[in-house]
């Protein structure tokens, strides 16, 4: 079981310029997030701060009533895929298999049982026959499955996905949307960084819209609407029907 | 095998032997992750910048090491420092750092008129490996092979996708600085045998070698020491037959297993290629005639 997961009032910037404006929010378990903002909204700025990854000027995350840095084993986190050098010399069930990293702790080996669980979450995204490949001999969906198998094997409560969905063939994303949506199920909580309107209310329980700051977070029905779409992405409301928001 | 007669004869032979093979694998072992983080430029700065600490430990009257070792280091978070605080990239802050320590060691060495000859340091002289130097890289060559045995997971996480290995709470900074500290021991035990300047192909060319061989790091990195053990050792041997200096012989030796391994390599190789890209031409212009 996880919890809540609460940001209070956090401030980022960037070599002394504001990046991310005094931003709020706080979700209960069981909930598949998206995070909208139009490009140089700070989308992924906001989930490295929130991580802890770049320092906050200010703001507390709280993860079920504890600082985040407290909880960290518990956080899952998937990169951007431009982010990754894919020559780097790992096969694709060792790839999957550094998920299981966090829970043994320094100094300690994983064992044949970890093994075992790490080729289980790789069947889980219908990768098994390519466990022995090198990473880079797959295409970008195939690595994109990878990565979320990895992000599997940590058994976290909280999980964080930087653009998961760019790049990568629909057969992929649909294997991996139906993973978020059974860990959703199974309580956890799910941030993902997106930037395609076009699938908002399918994919997503609630949503934060960001652009610099925050223009709405909460349950899809109630950010997705053209007026505060329009605000935060600063375009002409005949746009935005075209993008598929309820007019 | 003239040489194998002189090896067990000759007992600076044997600490000279043993020294190269230590240096090898250390470098090799290290360089791999070098490679892989894309540091390269970091070593060779590394190496340059012990040069001041080498003097000032002479003026001192003080063992070399120590003063190496600190001015390495203080190389490494110069260079963090400046790229962190301004707007100037990693690569050009490291040049900065480097070509200024480098600048004072030579003046430094100079007006130190030392008895440790300035070319030695330069480009090493494995024939006069003492047996405190000896032992002092055995020593060192256990301490890295210890810590990479020891930490061999976090160092795998943490090259491949340091932000992951963050998020989780590994100290990918602390990891960094460990790097370069062993950086700086693996370049002061290599000092002798191949000298300051090219230390760096001792660091990058094997490694780079092993990465076009293998897809596991495990492997990568034992290929890489035997590579680097290999090389010296043939530098040892040009080094004690021609007189030549043994820097130079190590840095070419590695340089044609990296061509081999460039051309032949079964999955990376230039050769093989080139041959698949004729035999698929052909095959694709029968198909159409």
């Amino acid at each position: 079981m996880s919890g809540t997961i609460s940001v209070d009032h956090l401030h980022v910037s960037y070599h002394g310029k504001e990046v991310i404006h005094d931003v709020s929010f706080s979700f209960d378990e069981g909930k598949l997030i998206g995070i909208l903002g139009p490009n140089g909204a700070g989308k992924s700025t906001l989930m490295k701060a929130v991580l802890g990854l770049i320092p906050r000027d200010t703001g507390k995350v709280m993860v079920s009533g504890r600082p985040l840095e407290q909880v960290r084993t518990n956080i899952s986190y998937v990169p951007q895929r431009s982010n990754i050098d894919w020559d780097f010399p790992i096969k694709v069930k060792d790839t999957v298999l550094l998920g299981t990293y966090p829970k043994l702790g320094v100094l300690r080996r994983p064992k044949r049982a970890d093994k075992k669980w790490a080729l289980e979450c790789l069947e889980k995204v219908g990768m098994a026959d390519f466990a022995n490949s090198q990473i880079g001999e797959l295409s970008g969906g195939q690595q994109q499955r990878v990565f979320i198998a990895r992000a599997l094997a940590q058994k976290a409560d909280y999980f964080f996905l930087d653009e998961p969905f760019v790049g990568i063939d629909v057969a992929s994303e649909e294997v991996i949307i139906n993973i978020l949506k059974n860990l959703r199920d199974a309580g956890k909580v799910i941030f993902v960084v997106h930037h395609d309107l076009t699938k908002v209310e399918e994919y997503f329980d609630d949503l934060i819209l960001i652009n610099k700051e925050l223009y709405g977070a909460g349950p899809v029905e109630n950010v997705f609407q053209t007026d505060l779409m329009q605000k935060a992405y600063q375009t002409p409301s005949m746009l935005m029907g075209n993008l598929g928001v309820s007019v | 095998m003239e040489f194998v007669q002189d090896l067990l004869t000759y007992e600076f032979l044997q600490k000279a032997f043993v020294t190269s093979i230590v240096v090898g694998i250390i470098c090799g072992v290290i360089g791999s992750f070098i490679v892989l983080r894309g540091m390269a430029l970091m070593g060779d700065a590394i190496s340059h910048a012990v040069l001041p600490g080498v003097a000032i430990s002479y003026m001192l009257g003080i063992n070399y090491f120590y003063g190496a070792v600190a001015t390495g280091i203080l190389t490494a978070l110069g260079i963090g420092v400046i790229s962190q605080n301004s707007r100037v990239k990693t690569d050009s802050s490291i040049g900065l750092v480097f070509s200024a320590a480098f600048a004072v060691g030579i003046i430094l060495i100079t007006l130190a008129q030392s008895a440790t000859d300035l070319t030695q340091i330069l480009f090493g002289n494995v024939l006069s490996v003492r047996t405190s130097d000896m032992w002092l890289t055995i020593i060192v060559g256990g301490i890295v092979l210890l810590a990479v045995i020891l930490f061999y997971k976090e160092l795998l996480v943490s090259s491949f996708d340091e932000t992951m290995a963050a998020a989780y709470g590994l100290k990918t900074r602390l990891i960094h600085y460990g790097i370069m500290l062993l950086l700086t021991l693996v370049t002061v035990a290599s000092l002798q045998t191949v000298g300051v300047i090219l230390v760096v192909s001792m660091l990058i060319t094997p490694a780079s070698t092993a990465y076009l061989l293998t897809n596991r790091l495990s492997s990568m990195l034992v290929l890489a020491a035997f590579f680097g053990a290999f090389s010296s050792v043939i530098g040892l041997y040009f080094s004690f037959l021609y007189n030549l200096p043994s820097g130079p012989v190590i840095a070419i030796a590695t340089t044609v297993l990296f061509l081999l391994a460039f051309i032949f390599s079964p999955k990376q190789g230039v050769l093989w290629r080139i041959l698949k890209v004729n035999k698929q031409r052909t095959a694709v212009s029968k198909e159409v005639s």
